[in-house]
């Protein structure tokens, strides 16, 4: 009864989640363009979608990616062998263990009529299907804890996962060791299937139990070890009169056997403080818990991972309906299974290691991109975190050829960047060579001018002197802990050696772009040597030429002084930045 | 000879046609390539931010190949120059070496400068050589004027990049006049493709853009030539760009080095990803048969 009641309540919880989950995929909006599209639509774009795929040779690509990449999950292959194996072991042993054991009444029992858990092959297959899930989590607690994988990233959610499987297992093993040794277990096992009753016959039980304590793991309180051969032989007739046909060798049944061998000890112990009973409801709730919170865990991905992995391989950017692409991003989000392949493979989470941003690294963006999805609030700090984290990725790609489930992780980058963008605040990394690739993918309109100048101006915003329209210079502005700062750099204490001749400006590809360059670009190269030389920090950080300068190194290359003009200007971008970070979050405009 | 290939973040996104073409070349010539899986960027995108970080980020490419026992060939020429620069620093910074070696030696890397860094052409002029490129020329081209595009990071700083004379290279025209094709001269040569400012401040680097491909074009040029993606994506989609936006009309067609050499080399068309690139260059093609034409009409 109670049993009964956990079981449902626990199918509907799983039931009412996965209708929620899949609703968050229409509902949730990524990025800049998705608002557009209500959630009716969405999920009548998706129906005529599939159907339209469903129905054209497409069929036949799915197919084959269902093949390849679900079942045979060779995309895990490709990166790692051990990881494919534990991925394997655990996916395949517990998907077996499912239709095997748990579904029983449902599944084996219909489809074998002698099926037995006691019987093999079944009790056999039960045990390796265990091992296999249990060699799966080994694994995936040696990559996770044990092997020091830099900037591999293990959450809650990944201890969760790990923890849950580990429960199930353990307690099954477990309660399969405490019945083969329990007494009582063989006591009532006598009475209900051997037609023997504990007064009458005294004897033959006694003689059945010898049997079972020799042959079977059964401890008892009553006979012990060595027996005689005729009592034994005794035994044995009872046993197959009334046991065999529905007991296989319990050694068959190995994870159990050998457990209880190891608990043989205590195992009458055991057996009087109720172990099976308590164990198995340990099992069963283990399992209900499972079940109940598959669709708020990770373990969802076993229904979005598949779904993600036959969507991109039908879609297309240009080509599938926006509507589509919206609900297949949001899809994605729970596809992923934080197993960091992309951060493992990502060219810049190096970056990681200097500037202290987990949203540098994919798998971590992710979660991030989860919150924003789900409607968070955040606070300022947080989305510049993610937005700088996001910035920082050099659109190489190979998060998303990697990604074992197929998330297109590049576009989901662009269109998460494009949106935390729209909310005004500066990004530094907007002013490096970063900004080629969003360049490249440029659309006209106000969105994509304003970031650059919003950095440029929190930078400039710094730099008082920089904004007196004709620069009478106090020389009370000279910092001369700035000029030390520059001093310590062997390439930027060559400013020292600059005479003015002016070379550097006048080799400038970019100087000789303007008919006025002042009045665009500020203070010209020579100028901005100069200002270092006077210590005028204002005018040396404030100045456009910094963010205009090509790296060219015409200037550096002439320079007949040997000033490192370009690395002279690297350095005063670095400060420039630097500088405007510093300055507390709640006093910048934006 | 024997290379790790550093590809960098844009070749395998955004121009593979490079990376097949020049491994399609160097197969021919006889240089092995090794690719190191674990490669990351090379630290130039971050440079405006964060020296240490891109120092970091190159200093680790270059422990991974040394780990390896290699040197290194780089297809790009932005990562070319941010890998000597860190290489150097790495030789010459006692105090920043350690502080990166610390970083990295919690993957078990380090670096103290035991491997070189070059450039594929270089790679193909000195190491490889003009005479062993000759031999395995298939036919040349006649009457094509190519303008060659050194691109900044492998000429300056030249103290520390140490490609070529910086004020009147040459190792790039005589690579291209391999194939026949004559290398012609014009004045902006040396000067950048505008690429660095592009997504930064796009009129600039337009402006800049725009006057290399005028001045080229008016010095005779039939296809400009680059061996760097960054300056390749500049001439070939940024132009095309340009082309549409301020619809000018002094197109001229960029395509990569290891596409040319490899026409005359006579490797496989598919493998060079001559349709790949957005403006056409397949009309190279008829200054092959201008020869045949010529002994025909002789």
């Amino acid at each position: 009864m109670f049993f009964t009641i956990s079981l449902y309540v626990a199918l509907a919880i799983f039931g009412l989640g996965l209708v929620y989950k899949a609703s968050t995929w229409f509902r949730f909006n990524i990025g800049v363009e998705t608002g557009k599209f209500s959630a009716q639509t969405r999920v009548s774009k998706a129906i005529s979608g599939i159907a339209s795929v469903l129905f054209s040779v497409k069929i036949l690509t799915l197919i084959k990616v269902f093949v390849v990449d679900v079942v045979l999950q060779v995309r895990i292959l490709r990166q790692d062998f051990l990881r494919w194996l534990m991925h394997i072991c655990i996916y395949l042993g517990f998907m077996l263990l499912l239709l095997m054991h748990a579904l029983e009444s449902f599944i084996t029992e219909p489809l074998f009529t002698d099926y037995y858990s006691t019987v093999n092959p079944f009790m056999f297959l039960r045990d390796l299907f265990g091992l296999m899930v249990i060699i799966g989590i080994g694994i995936a607690i040696l990559r996770r804890f044990i092997f020091k994988v830099p900037r591999l990233k293990t959450n809650a959610m990944d201890h969760y996962a790990i923890i849950i499987l580990a429960v199930i297992m353990i307690s099954g093993v477990f309660l399969e060791a405490t019945k083969i040794t329990s007494h009582t277990e063989f006591q009532v096992m006598v009475e209900d299937y051997a037609g023997l009753s504990l007064e009458d016959d005294a004897e033959e039980i006694k003689a059945l139990e010898s049997y079972w304590v020799k042959e079977y793991g059964v401890i008892s309180p009553n006979v012990k070890k060595p027996f005689d051969t005729e009592i034994l032989d005794q035994g044995k007739e009872s046993h197959e009169m009334s046991c065999a046909e529905c007991h296989s060798r319990p050694q068959w049944a190995f994870l159990g056997y050998s457990t209880a061998k190891i608990i043989s000890a205590v195992a009458l112990g055991l057996d009087k403080a109720n172990m099976p009973t308590i164990l198995w409801y340990l099992h069963f709730f283990a399992c209900f818990i499972g079940l109940a919170y598959l669709p708020f865990s990770k373990m969802f991905h076993i229904f979005a991972s598949p779904l993600s992995l036959l969507a991109n391989a039908v879609m297309e950017k240009e080509k599938s309906d926006p509507a589509n692409i919206a609900t297949r991003q949001v899809m994605e989000l729970d596809a992923c299974t934080h197993c960091c392949t992309c951060t493992l493979n990502c060219s810049a989470a190096v970056f990681f290691e200097t500037f202290p941003n987990t949203n540098i690294l994919p798998s971590e963006k992710i979660i991030s991109i989860k919150a924003l999805a789900a409607g968070k609030e955040l606070s300022e700090q947080e989305l510049r975190h993610i937005q700088e984290g996001i910035y920082l990725c050099t659109n190489c790609n190979r998060c998303t050829v990697v990604c074992p489930v197929g998330i297109n992780l590049q576009d989901l980058w662009f269109n998460v960047r494009e949106s935390l963008l729209k909310k005004g605040y500066p990004e530094f990394f907007a002013l490096s060579p970063l900004s080629f690739y969003r360049g490249l993918m440029k659309e006209d309109g106000d969105n994509y001018q304003k970031p650059l100048d919003k950095t440029r101006e929190a930078i400039a915003d710094r730099c008082e002197l920089m904004k007196m329209p004709d620069k009478v210079l106090p020389l009370s502005n000279i910092d001369s802990a700035f000029k030390g700062i520059l001093n310590q750099s062997d390439q930027a204490n060559t400013f020292s050696g600059c005479f003015g001749c002016e070379t550097c400006s006048t080799v400038c590809p970019v100087v000789a772009n303007y008919d006025n360059p002042k009045e665009v670009l500020g203070l010209l190269p020579h100028q901005i040597m100069n200002a270092c030389g006077l210590g005028l920090k204002d005018l040396a950080l404030g100045s456009n030429m910094l963010w205009d300068c090509l790296t060219c190194y015409q200037c550096q290359e002439q320079c007949p002084q040997g000033v490192c003009v370009t690395d002279i200007l690297y350095e005063l971008k670095n400060e420039a930045v630097e500088q405007v970070k510093e300055k507390p979050l709640m006093e910048r405009k934006l | 000879m024997r290379f790790a290939l550093f590809l960098g973040c844009n070749i395998p996104a955004r121009l593979n046609q490079y990376e097949s073409s020049a491994r399609a070349v160097l197969k021919k010539v006889d240089v092995d390539l090794v690719d190191i899986k674990e490669f990351n960027c090379c630290g130039y995108p971050v440079r405006n931010l964060d020296h240490q970080a891109f120092v970091l980020a190159s200093a680790r490419n270059l422990a991974l190949a040394a780990k390896e026992n290699l040197n290194v060939i780089s297809l790009c020429k932005c990562c070319y120059g941010s890998l000597k620069k860190a290489d150097h620093l790495m030789k010459e910074d006692a105090s920043l070496r350690v502080e990166i070696n610390k970083i990295l030696s919690k993957e078990g890397l380090q670096y103290d400068g035991d491997i070189q860094v070059k450039h594929f052409l270089s790679v193909l002029f000195h190491e490889v050589g003009i005479e062993t490129i000759k031999e395995k020329i298939d036919k040349t081209f006649t009457d094509l004027n190519i303008a060659t595009h050194y691109g900044c990071h492998v000429l300056r700083p030249s103290k520390i990049v140490q490609f070529d004379d910086p004020v009147a290279p040459s190792i790039f025209d005589k690579l291209v006049e391999v194939t026949g094709a004559k290398s012609i001269d014009w004045s902006m040569k040396l000067d950048c493709c505008g690429a660095p400012l592009w997504g930064v401040n796009d009129d600039l680097s337009m402006n800049l853009t725009e006057k290399k491909l005028e001045n080229g074009k008016k010095s005779g040029a039939d296809f400009l030539c680059t061996a760097c993606p960054y300056c390749q994506m500049q001439f070939d989609t940024v132009q095309n760009t340009i082309l549409s936006i301020r619809g000018t009309n002094h197109q001229l067609p960029s395509l990569l080095y290891p596409q040319l050499l490899g026409l005359s080399m006579g490797i496989e068309k598919d493998l060079l990803g001559l349709k790949m690139n957005d403006l056409p260059i397949e009309g190279i093609e008829d200054f092959f048969t201008n020869l045949e034409q010529k002994e025909m009409e002789a």
